[in-house]
């Protein structure tokens, strides 16, 4: 090989690696509280509106394929709006785009319960249940609008803001999730009956969407927002009248507190975030 | 700080004789030519959207108020808005998003819901504020909408959601048609 063949393999070698096997490199945003505080949120609307896409063309009917994905548009946008004052906080100059493709796995800040599979089966849990879907949704959009009620009063106007635009939002999501929940539950036998297997399945990952730590004592502090235990017993009274209408037992609490809002992910976490990121890790940058 | 002399269409300053008031109204008249990408019969002024003009000696400032958080019709919408008013010799002009209050159905114009009405899109009732307390609604039939082919109000929710974020599907049981309703919010 001559020289300066040797030098065009190398050019083209690394103009591949720029423009068609590049590597976006990862980002990190700060540890301060009110920026993990925003990412909690953030990263769960993100990552549970990803999943609910799963749906997309797969619904059991199509009104409802329609409802899924009009609920996971919602809640993109509510993510879209709090990754992008995530990076204000943050202050690095981070945008939406760069906080949704470009963290690692441990920089995700999500409750566990929504990276769980919930469409798709994985090898270690069973998808494609409707009645894991619907009671998913009617937890977290509980849990979603007390937070956006809390946090319409925050003294951060920005994030107070966003917070009264998702409350109407997030009524209508419970109110769907809540009608599906009673439709089944009180169903046939064959749809309670899935109905008491996704709650049982379910019910332990709540734990953590009340369990407090340095994050919220700050929040809280500060009046940023609400502490996460402060919201339990009115979740638990809306989410145990849902119940009771569906002619479903409340659980039993497990001691099992799951950390995915502290970093700490389960293993279906790496497998969602490599399909989310692929394109903008291989192609940086890249815009529809 | 921009030059403080406005550059019309034809690069002239634009000392016209117009007054500051009726230039604002024509910028706001230009508004009601910019339709909503996804309700096309609605003008963005008809939706309610737009918040503030200010049309200033150094260009114009449209505010802007999203519908729903996800909606992607939002840049789209920003963009149609700057691109009319430039034509019509407003520009520069920057339009800025505004939060807050959140947008709701009840800024839709009297004129607007006539428009969505003979679009065959029913119209949003006013917003009902939550009910008190920790209840979820539950089996209860959201209130009668009235068809608006037939204007029956022997109609059923078919769904919440529908071909856009702000409706909902519905159908009639009289006429038997299908439409869709602006769902309140």
């Amino acid at each position: 090989m001559t020289d300066s063949t040797a030098l065009r393999a190398g050019a083209a070698e690394a103009a591949m690696a720029g423009a068609v096997l590049g590597r976006a490199a990862s980002i990190a945003p700060g540890a301060t509280p009110s920026v993990r505080y925003v990412l909690r949120l953030a990263d769960t609307c993100l990552i549970h509106a990803q999943r609910l896409g799963e749906w997309c063309g797969h619904g059991p009917i199509l009104e409802e394929d329609i409802a899924l994905t009009n609920l996971a548009l919602d809640l993109l946008g509510q993510a879209r709006a709090l990754l992008t004052h995530a990076g204000q906080l943050d202050g690095q100059g981070h945008d939406e785009d760069q906080l949704a493709f470009l963290r690692e796995e441990r920089d995700y800040l999500n409750l566990t319960l929504v990276e769980q599979p919930m469409r798709r089966s994985s090898a270690h849990a069973p998808g494609g249940d409707f009645a894991d879907t619907v009671l998913r949704n009617l937890l977290l959009a509980q849990w979603l609008k007390q937070h956006w009620r809390a946090l319409a009063g925050s003294c951060d106007a920005e994030l107070a803001a966003i917070a009264g635009k998702a409350l109407k939002e997030a009524r209508y999501h419970v109110e769907h999730a809540a009608q599906w929940v009673v439709r089944l539950g009180d169903g046939t036998p064959e749809s309670a009956a899935r109905m008491r297997a996704a709650l049982a399945r379910i019910w332990p990952y709540t734990n953590e969407m009340f369990i407090d730590d340095e994050v919220d004592a700050c929040a809280e502090a500060n009046s940023l927002g609400p502490r996460r235990s402060s919201m339990r017993p009115a979740w638990r009274a809306a989410i145990g009248a849902v119940l009771e209408e569906a002619t479903l037992a409340l659980p039993a609490d497990s001691a099992f507190v799951s950390t995915g809002s502290r970093g700490v992910h389960s293993e279906h976490m790496g497998f969602i975030l490599a399909e989310m990121q692929h394109l903008q890790r291989a192609y940086p940058g890249g815009t529809w | 700080m921009n030059v403080p002399v406005a550059l019309g269409s034809l690069g002239k300053p634009c000392e016209s004789e117009a007054s500051p008031a009726d230039r604002l109204q024509a910028a706001w008249s230009v508004l009601d030519t910019v339709p909503d990408p996804e309700v096309p019969a609605l003008s963005v002024r008809d939706l309610g959207i737009v918040r503030d003009v200010v049309v200033g000696d150094a260009g114009t400032e449209v505010v802007l108020t999203p519908t729903y958080s996800g909606c992607p019709a939002t840049e789209v919408i920003a963009d149609s808005v700057r691109g009319a008013l430039q034509e019509a010799g407003f520009g520069p002009v920057r339009v800025t998003l505004r939060r807050a209050p959140a947008w709701t159905t009840d800024w839709i114009s009297a004129e607007g819901r006539r428009k969505l009405h003979a679009y065959g899109i029913a119209p949003p009732g006013p917003v009902e504020p939550e009910a008190p307390g920790v209840a979820v609604p539950i089996r209860i039939r959201p209130r009668g909408v009235d068809c608006p082919r037939c204007g029956s109000a022997q109609t059923e929710r078919l769904s919440a959601f529908g071909s856009t974020a702000c409706k909902a599907m519905y159908r009639c049981l009289a006429c038997r048609e299908p439409f869709e309703h602006f769902k309140p919010i």
